[in-house]
C-alpha cells in the first residue's frame, strides 16, 4: 500500500500561512483561474507553508522563502556574459518577474502559440484550464508542496504555450533581476500535443526572491527539453517546481546549471503515466560560502518499460552547502521499469557539506532501480599527475571539477546547448580564479 | 644536467627512511639506468624528483642544471624542464587527452614567459607525434588514459614527453606490463627523443627494456643507494646472476 499523509498544521504553522496569504493578492482573472486559484489556496491552508521541522525541508531552511517579505538581493553584474547567446531563439524577457514588452521578441512562431498566463485568464482556454494547478496538485499527492500551491494561488504572469508541431528553434525565457527588493512568481504552462518537439531555455536571476513553477503536459510520442540556467547573482533566493506528466514514449529531458545563490531549492516532479517513456532530470551546481543548493525530485513511475535517470551533481567550496533529495516511485503494475539516480559532491574543502536522501519505493517486481550517492575531495593520484606535466593547481582544480561535472553535462542532448553550457561553466571557473 | 647528492628520504607517514643518501649525476646527452631489487628505493627516487607528496627529504640536494628543484611545486619543476614518465600513468575520467595534452603543454609556456601555441598549432604537431607511436585520433579523444591498455598507456607517456620537450627524462619502470612489440614501440619513441641537450635517467627491474634504450651508464641501487655503477655490461651482469650476488659482493 502506498503510504497515505494524516497530518494538520500546527497552530505556528497555521499562523505563518495565514500571515503570507494576508499579504498576498490575488491576480485578476478569468473565471477559470479564479477557481483554480481558489482551489490552490485550500491547499495551501490545508499543509500550510513549509516549516524547518517539516521532514522534506529537513536540509534547507524554508523561512527566507515563507515570509512575507522577500529579504533584499544586491544586484549582480554578470558583465559581458550573455547565457545562450549562440543560440538562435525566440525570447521572452521578464524584468523582476514583469513581462517586458519591448525586450521580447513577437511571440509568434510556427508550430507553437504562445500567450501571457496575464491574458490567458480572460479567454477560455479550455486546455490551459485543463492543466492550470493540476499537475501541481497531483504533485502533492506523496508530499507537500505548499510553495507550489502558492504559486497557483498568486502568480499573476507567466508564459503560456500550447506546443502544435516541431517548434523550429528554442524558446528562450530570461529573467532579469533589476530592483533588489522584488519578489516575483511566474507560472508556465506547456502543453505538447501528440508528436510535437520543443526546446524551452530558462537563464537570469528572476528577482531578489523568485517563486516560479513550470507545469509541463507532454502527450504522446511528443518530447521536451529544457535546458536550465541560474546566474551567478549570489543574494537572490529561488524556490521552483517543475511539473511533468508524460504519455506513452514522450520524451523529457531537464538540466539546470547553477552557480551561486544563497538560497535555492528546485523540485522536479515527473510523472510518466505511458508506457515507454524516458525521463531524464539532471543538475550541475556549484558554490561558495554561504551557498545553499537543494534539489528536490520525485520521480513516479506508473506505466511499463520507462526509463528516469537522475543526475546531479554539485561543487562545494568554503563551507557551502549542497543538497540532494531523490525519490524513484514504482507503482504496482510499472513492469520493465530502468530507473536510475545518483548525486555526487566535490568537496574542495572540508567546510562544505553535501547532505542526501536518496530513496527508492517499488511496489512492481520486475523492474531495475538503482541508485548511488558519493562525497568525495579531488583525486590526488590526478592532480599530482596533472601538476607532475606542468598544469599549476588552480587550473588543475578547475579541469577536474570540469570533469566532475561532465556527467551531468552530457545530459544535455543538443551539442550546441551543450557547448554553451561548458563555454559558460569554464567561464565561471575562471572568474572564480579570479 | 640532473645532480642529486647524498639525498636522504624518509616517509612523511611513517618512521621510514627509504632513501640513504644518493649520489648520482645525468649528464645531458646520457642515458643512465637504475636498476635494483623490488624496494630498493627506485621509485621513490622518481617521485622526490618530481615533487609527489608523502615524503621529507632530511639531507642532501637535488639540482636540475644548477636549481635546486626540490624547494620547487611539481608543476615548476615540470616547468624547468622535468618530466617523469609514471610507472602507473593516472586515468582522468571526463578529462580528454588532448586538453589534457594542449593545458600542460600552454602552461609550462606561459610559466617560462614564451607564447602559448596556437590551437591549430598545437593539434598540428600532436597529430604528427602521435602517429609515429602508432596513436590513433580516438585514443587523443577519449578521456586521459581512460580505458587504455597497458601499452596504450605508457605509449600515452612518451607521446606527453615529446609534446612537452623536457631537458631531463625520468622513466619509471617503463616496461612493466609491456609485451614485446609494445616495449619496441615505446622504446622507439624514446630513442628518437635522446639527443644532445637532454639527459635521461631509465628506472628498471630488468635488463630487457636495456636491450632497447641503450644506456650510457648502469647504476645498481639495494636499500635506498646506489651500490655499483658501470657500463652497459653490468645489466648484463644483472640479467645473468640477479641482484643478489652484486649486492652481496658491494655489501
Amino acid at each position: 500500500m502506498l503510504p497515505v499523509r494524516k497530518h494538520q498544521p500546527s497552530p505556528q504553522k497555521q499562523e505563518v500561512t495565514e500571515t503570507r496569504i494576508a499579504a498576498m493578492q490575488m491576480p485578476d482573472g478569468g473565471a477559470w483561474a479564479t477557481e483554480a486559484r481558489g482551489a490552490a489556496v485550500a491547499r495551501v491552508r490545508k499543509a500550510g507553508l513549509p516549516a524547518r521541522r517539516d521532514e522534506y525541508w529537513k536540509f534547507t531552511r524554508p523561512d527566507s522563502l515563507t515570509q512575507v517579505e522577500a529579504p533584499d538581493a544586491a544586484l549582480f553584474d554578470a558583465g559581458d556574459e550573455i547565457v545562450f547567446g549562440s543560440i538562435d531563439a525566440l525570447k521572452i524577457v521578464f524584468v523582476d518577474g514583469v513581462f517586458d514588452a519591448e525586450a521580447s521578441d513577437d511571440l509568434s512562431l510556427e508550430g507553437v502559440t504562445i500567450e501571457r498566463l496575464a491574458d490567458a485568464g480572460a479567454k477560455d482556454i479550455h486546455w490551459a484550464r485543463d492543466l492550470y494547478g493540476v499537475l501541481e496538485e497531483r504533485g502533492q499527492s506523496h508530499v507537500d508542496r505548499p510553495l507550489a500551491a502558492l504559486n497557483t494561488a498568486y502568480a499573476g504572469d507567466g508564459i503560456v504555450l500550447h506546443v502544435t508541431g516541431r517548434v523550429s528553434k528554442p524558446i528562450s525565457l530570461i529573467y532579469h533581476h533589476k530592483s533588489k527588493t522584488s519578489d516575483a512568481m511566474l507560472h508556465h504552462l506547456v502543453k505538447l500535443e501528440e508528436g510535437a518537439e520543443m526546446t524551452l531555455l530558462e537563464s537570469g536571476p528572476a528577482a531578489a526572491r523568485f517563486n516560479k513553477v513550470m507545469e509541463v503536459d507532454v502527450a504522446d510520442e511528443a518530447s521536451f527539453h529544457h535546458v536550465r540556467v541560474q546566474g551567478r547573482d549570489h543574494e537572490r533566493r529561488a524556490v521552483t517546481h517543475l511539473f511533468g506528466r508524460l504519455g506513452r514514449e514522450s520524451s523529457f529531458k531537464s538540466f539546470t546549471m547553477t552557480a551561486n545563490g544563497v538560497m535555492t531549492r528546485n523540485e522536479a516532479v515527473l510523472e510518466l503515466t505511458g508506457d515507454d517513456a524516458t525521463a531524464h532530470v539532471a543538475g550541475a551546481a556549484m558554490g561558495d560560502g554561504d551557498f545553499h543548493h537543494d534539489d528536490t525530485v520525485f520521480v513516479t513511475h506508473d506505466a511499463e518499460r520507462c526509463e528516469s535517470r537522475q543526475v546531479f551533481k554539485k561543487v562545494l567550496r568554503n563551507g557551502a552547502t549542497g543538497v540532494f533529495q531523490g525519490k524513484i516511485l514504482v507503482k504496482p503494475g510499472a513492469q520493465k521499469t530502468d530507473g536510475y539516480q545518483i548525486s555526487q559532491s566535490l568537496l574542495l574543502d572540508e567546510d562544505s557539506q553535501f547532505l542526501v536522501k536518496p530513496e527508492l519505493e517499488i511496489y512492481a517486481d520486475d523492474v531495475a532501480c538503482s541508485h548511488g550517492s558519493t562525497s568525495g575531495a579531488i583525486d590526488e593520484d590526478a592532480m599530482f599527475y596533472l601538476r607532475a606535466r606542468g598544469v599549476p593547481r588552480e587550473i588543475a582544480t578547475d579541469l577536474l571539477t570540469l570533469a566532475f561535472l561532465a556527467e551531468a553535462v552530457e545530459e544535455v542532448a543538443d551539442e550546441a546547448l551543450r557547448d554553451e553550457v561548458v563555454v559558460l561553466l569554464e567561464g565561471w571557473l575562471v572568474r572564480r580564479r579570479g | 644536467m640532473l645532480e642529486i647528492k647524498n639525498l636522504h628520504v624518509d616517509l612523511e607517514e611513517e618512521e621510514k627512511t627509504i632513501l640513504k643518501g644518493v649520489d648520482l649525476t645525468v649528464e645531458a646527452g646520457k642515458v643512465h639506468a637504475i636498476m635494483g631489487p623490488n624496494g630498493s628505493g627506485k621509485s621513490t627516487l622518481s617521485y622526490v624528483l618530481s615533487g609527489r607528496d608523502g615524503y621529507e627529504v632530511t639531507e642532501g640536494s637535488a639540482t636540475l642544471e644548477g636549481e635546486d628543484i626540490l624547494e620547487m611545486e611539481p608543476e615548476e619543476r615540470a616547468a624547468a624542464g622535468l618530466f617523469l614518465a609514471f610507472q602507473y600513468p593516472v586515468e582522468i575520467p571526463g578529462v580528454g587527452n588532448m586538453t589534457f595534452m594542449r593545458t600542460a603543454v600552454n602552461a609550462q609556456r606561459k610559466a617560462r614567459g614564451q607564447e602559448e601555441m596556437s590551437a591549430t598549432d598545437f593539434l598540428k604537431e600532436v597529430r604528427a607525434k602521435a602517429k609515429d607511436l602508432k596513436i590513433d585520433a580516438d585514443m587523443l579523444k577519449r578521456p586521459v588514459n581512460v580505458g587504455f591498455s597497458g601499452g596504450e598507456k605508457k605509449r600515452n607517456e612518451i607521446l606527453q614527453m615529446a609534446m612537452l620537450e623536457p631537458k631531463m627524462c625520468i622513466l619509471d619502470e617503463t616496461d612493466s606490463g609491456l609485451d614485446v612489440d609494445a616495449m619496441k614501440l615505446v622504446a622507439e619513441g624514446v630513442n628518437a627523443l635522446r639527443s644532445e641537450g637532454r639527459g635521461f635517467l631509465v628506472i628498471t627491474h630488468y635488463q630487457r627494456l636495456l636491450d632497447h634504450i641503450k644506456p650510457d651508464v648502469v647504476h645498481i641501487m639495494s636499500e635506498g643507494r646506489i651500490v655499483k655503477t658501470g657500463g652497459p655490461e653490468l645489466a648484463l651482469e644483472v640479467e645473468k646472476n640477479g641482484y643478489t650476488d652484486i649486492v652481496a659482493e658491494v655489501a
